[in-house]
């Protein structure tokens, strides 16, 4: 009952499950921080928008963003990544989600900017459908724990659109 | 000489009455430790409902979540053995089955994933999803990591709780 291998085994148990009990709590004190992050997507320019050799469309543009994702940022932050995506939907797909732009955000410092960039990613139809085509910009964050859960939530841009006619 | 069986009869019941004992719990340690695995394999719907991220599973079929851009999931691919834990970053969805084409990308990488995937293949589906990623853990991958590299470290584990039973009994 008191040999070496009893001992060591109840440590073991006792200090792994306190362990998990730490790594709980301290995943729940993220829900009692204040959030207010904000953005702004500006659509600089519509670089190009072809119809490719093979078929889809295909538009490259250039984007401003600016973002303060400041308050994200919590003692159980290890990191936050952030994208923007184009959302819209046409006859065939009754959702497109494409990623033009992400970035991981190491820390609070880092996050409030301002950048000018194109789209990091190409963004590319399942068909012909992007002349005139309407679309959201959405500026996604996914904040990553040290320990526990994640968190995720956006802000959705509505009121983008694309040029009538291939250019 | 009646007096003399007796006494080895005694003995010898107790002795095969501790033995049954040790069998049974080293028995009992083995299958509720085969209990929880398969209960996370039920409650998670997954056949693999630990990876080394911790992840929550997706059911496969009519039962659907969707998938959206952003999300970090886990998905097989032929010919691999390992699943692939990497963000969505491309989703298009069909208006009337709800299939879904998916693209994926380790944040860090400068290419997504199709260097990855099977050949010729453009999208993951639904199929190839076997779940995502809802929390982190730190370290806890390592135990998995040891486990599957050097396997005998299992094999030793597992003895010395055997023997942790058995010698309860002396």
């Amino acid at each position: 009952m008191h040999s070496f291998g009893y001992r060591a085994n109840a440590l073991l148990t006792f200090s792994v499950t306190a362990l998990a009990f730490i790594c709980a709590i301290a995943s729940f004190s993220d829900k009692f921080s204040n959030q207010n992050p904000s953005a702004e997507i500006q659509i600089l320019n519509i670089n190009r928008l072809k119809k490719q050799s093979y078929g889809n469309d295909e538009v490259s543009l250039t984007l401003d963003i600016s973002a303060d994702l400041q308050s994200l940022f919590t003692w159980n932050t290890k990191q936050v990544f952030a994208f923007v995506a184009a959302e819209y939907e046409t006859p065939m797909n009754s959702l497109n989600q494409v990623s033009l732009w992400d970035a991981i955000i190491p820390d609070k410092e880092h996050a409030k900017f301002r950048i000018q960039t194109s789209n990091k990613y190409r963004f590319i139809d399942q068909g012909h459908n992007l002349r005139g085509k309407e679309f959201n910009l959405t500026l996604h964050w996914h904040v990553m724990p040290k320990t526990g859960k994640m968190f995720a939530d956006k802000i959705v841009m509505p009121g983008y659109s694309l040029p009538d006619a291939y250019k | 000489m009646g007096l003399i069986g007796e006494k080895i009869d005694s003995i010898k019941s107790i002795q095969i009455r501790q033995l049954l004992t040790q069998a049974i719990s080293l028995g009992m340690i083995v299958t509720s430790a085969l209990i929880i695995w398969k209960a996370l394999m039920c409650v998670t719907g997954s056949e693999s409902p630990v990876v080394v991220v911790l992840s929550e599973s997706m059911e496969p079929g009519f039962k659907r979540d969707p998938i959206r851009a952003g999300e970090i999931v886990v998905f097989n691919i032929v010919g691999r053995d390992i699943p692939i834990v990497h963000r969505v970053i491309k989703v298009h969805e069909r208006e009337n089955t709800g299939e879904v084409d998916v693209l994926t990308k380790g944040d860090k990488n400068l290419d997504d994933d199709r260097l990855l995937y099977a050949k010729g293949q453009l999208w993951l589906h639904r199929h190839h999803i076997m779940g995502r990623a809802v929390g982190f853990l730190p370290y806890v991958g390592w135990v998995t990591i040891i486990m599957t590299e050097k396997p005998i470290i299992k094999y030793i584990l597992i003895g010395a709780l055997g023997l942790l039973v058995i010698k309860s009994k002396d």
